[in-house]
């Protein structure tokens, strides 16, 4: 049987984030949660792996008690259970500390697993820098943003589009992969899918001690960068008003302005 | 170079045109943050027959170039690239690290970021140093709602990386010298696991709305959709993409992959052009990652017009239709060229 695990995250829905200024960290509990896009592809991924052959598929999370919901949805969608990694001292990681974390959650809860899949990235920090760490954590193989993959025996071959090259590559299992959200659209909970998650839950909540994790290596003591500063982007704008005709302004937008639109669009402008 | 130098490294990402650009650009903005460290440009090239790269690099502001040159190179590899650069940071322990925020880049950095064991920050639009000497990595953060300041006061080397396109290259001066450092590739490097088996050049993919530097968005106020074609040909005109907001896309004026906003898509262009656009916080969210924003609406008070770095208060579009035609006049031609 092929031991998949899916790293998930909870992402926040709204576009609104409450950020707490004191710690320099979001207040994600305060904020409605969603499984992040390109997670769901990735747990479609393994279900669609699981549709083909004998596979057990765990979705891990690290998050709030909250992102529990996540899991659900994970295991109504047909994961066949959930592991939620909540702890106060886990607030505050950044991608060090988290791929440190999740790499010795899929230790502890998954040994001898074979495939980790992840989102290539979520759509509220969108560094995807995670699952490339987690891999280096587990030293196993790994290729991000995949478009399409096939695990034929104990070999994966995928398909990616990187930096305008098509590429087709294969690595042994165990390997980690990160999906791009595009090739796997998620399938919608079932009813009974639904009945299953909630009736017989199997999902699994743990705190750092159970998995045993150096307090100095996660949350905010784990991690090497720190936020000192948040701000919106709005509130720091200059802003510059034009008025008059539609030549005049268009024509001032060039002399002021050219040089950056010049810049952004990748050709030359005469300067009349 | 004595390992007591401070330096500012550049990884050398040339495999196409945008990932060479990109490494000029971080080269420039290496030589800005070096006086306040006193530290050296040091580009840090991978691969093999790369000497035509060596020399485009001194010529744009490195003052040493480390190079690893071996057949086995040939081919970008992340995982020998990791060890190489594992290798030559824990020798020469560089300050900073800055690398191209291209795929290959987005996957190597966090590598190299984890067994170096220090951080790393995503996508910065600055980089500035501290008064006391850290690198200030300023990145959007929180789906672009935010401006983040980051700094990694206690681990070293600090690491970054910069989309292609954020900073500006110094002109090419061939009078610009710097030291080539030829360094021999270790004798045990590991067989790659993740195995290339077949490699294509893509004819320029379609551009993605979320990675497009230039991006023209077109709300209600362009009046109809005769005149939204407008919008359509001025993001042609400037290599960029269209966008919309929620009922210019249930008008069916655009296909719904140009929403953005809520269910739509964030964007982060360096230009961000908005025409007849109110700005309801739904579509004014999922642009924060824009670097610059011109906006053009007959209401000087509409949110939209108060978060443009320039507010035009015209007829969205009148000012259009002029942008074309200005634009039309400037574009540079082959002829141009020929003078």
């Amino acid at each position: 049987m092929l031991k998949i695990v899916v790293c998930i995250k909870q992402v926040p829905m709204v576009s609104e984030l409450p950020w707490n200024p004191k710690t320099g960290t979001l207040k994600r509990e305060l904020a409605e949660g969603m499984m992040n896009p390109a997670c769901a592809h990735a747990l479609e991924a393994a279900l669609q792996i699981k549709n083909r052959q004998k596979a057990g598929i765990t979705a891990i999370s690290m998050g709030p008690p909250m992102a529990e919901e996540v899991l659900y949805e994970a295991v109504a969608m047909g994961a066949d259970r959930g592991v939620l990694l909540t702890d106060p001292a886990l607030a505050g990681a950044d991608t060090f500390a988290t791929s440190y974390t999740l790499a010795r959650t899929i230790e502890k809860l998954c040994p001898g697993f074979d495939l980790v899949l992840c989102g290539s990235y979520t759509s509220d920090s969108e560094t995807a820098q995670v699952g490339p760490q987690i891999a280096e954590e587990l030293d196993i193989p790994a290729a991000a943003y995949v478009e399409q993959f096939e695990v034929k025996g104990r070999k994966v071959r995928m398909q990616r589009v990187s930096d305008n090259f098509l590429e087709i590559m294969e690595m042994k299992l165990p390997g980690l992969v990160t999906i791009m959200p595009r090739s796997y659209a998620p399938r919608y909970p079932s009813i009974g899918g639904l009945d299953e998650a909630f009736g017989r839950p199997r999902i699994k909540v743990l705190k750092a001690a159970d998995i045993g994790l150096d307090l100095n290596q996660i949350g905010r003591n784990g991690s090497p960068t720190r936020i000192i500063n948040v701000y919106s982007p709005t509130a720091a704008k200059k802003n510059v008003i034009l008025k008059g005709t539609a030549k005049k302004v268009v024509d001032e937008i060039f002399e002021r302005y050219g040089e950056k639109i010049s810049r952004a669009m990748g050709k030359d402008l005469k300067k009349l | 170079m004595s390992q007591t130098n401070r330096s500012i490294w550049v990884f050398a990402d040339y495999r196409n045109y945008f990932q060479n650009r990109v490494t000029l650009q971080l080269l420039a903005k290496a030589n800005d943050l070096a006086p306040a460290l006193k530290a050296e440009v040091c580009a840090v090239v991978f691969g093999y027959e790369v000497d035509e790269y060596v020399a485009e690099y001194i010529a744009h502001g490195a003052h040493r170039v480390l190079v690893v040159e071996d057949a086995s190179l040939k081919q970008y590899s992340v995982e020998k690239y990791t060890i190489l650069m594992q290798n030559l940071a824990g020798e020469y322990r560089p300050e900073i690290i800055l690398i191209g925020a291209t795929s290959f880049g987005r996957e190597f950095a966090p590598r190299v970021a984890k067994r170096l064991g220090t951080g790393l920050t995503a996508d910065c639009i600055g980089l500035e140093i501290t008064e006391d000497g850290n690198l200030l990595q300023i990145a959007p953060s929180f789906g672009g709602n935010l401006i983040a300041e980051i700094i990694t006061p206690q681990h070293r080397p600090q690491m970054a990386t910069v989309r292609p396109g954020t900073f500006q290259e110094i002109p090419h001066d061939n009078s610009l010298r710097g030291d080539v450092v030829r360094l021999p590739i270790p004798p045990k490097l590991p067989k790659d696991r993740l195995q290339l088996v077949a490699y294509e050049r893509q004819p320029a993919r379609e551009q993605r709305l979320e990675e497009a530097s230039v991006v023209v968005c077109g709300g209600r106020g362009m009046g109809s959709k005769a005149k939204f074609k407008k919008v359509f040909e001025l993001a042609q005109l400037l290599s960029g993409e269209v966008g919309a907001t929620r009922p210019i896309v249930y008008a069916g004026w655009v296909n719904e992959d140009a929403l953005i906003g809520q269910a739509g898509k964030n964007i982060k262009p360096q230009i961000l052009f908005s025409f007849g656009i109110s700005g309801a916080i739904q579509h004014t969210a999922a642009l924060a990652g824009a670097d610059f924003i011109i906006a053009v609406n007959k209401n000087p008070n509409a949110t939209m017009m108060k978060m443009a770095d320039v507010a035009v208060v015209a007829d969205a579009g009148q000012v259009c239709a002029a942008l074309i035609k200005g634009l039309k006049e400037r574009i540079q031609t082959k002829a141009d060229y020929a003078d």
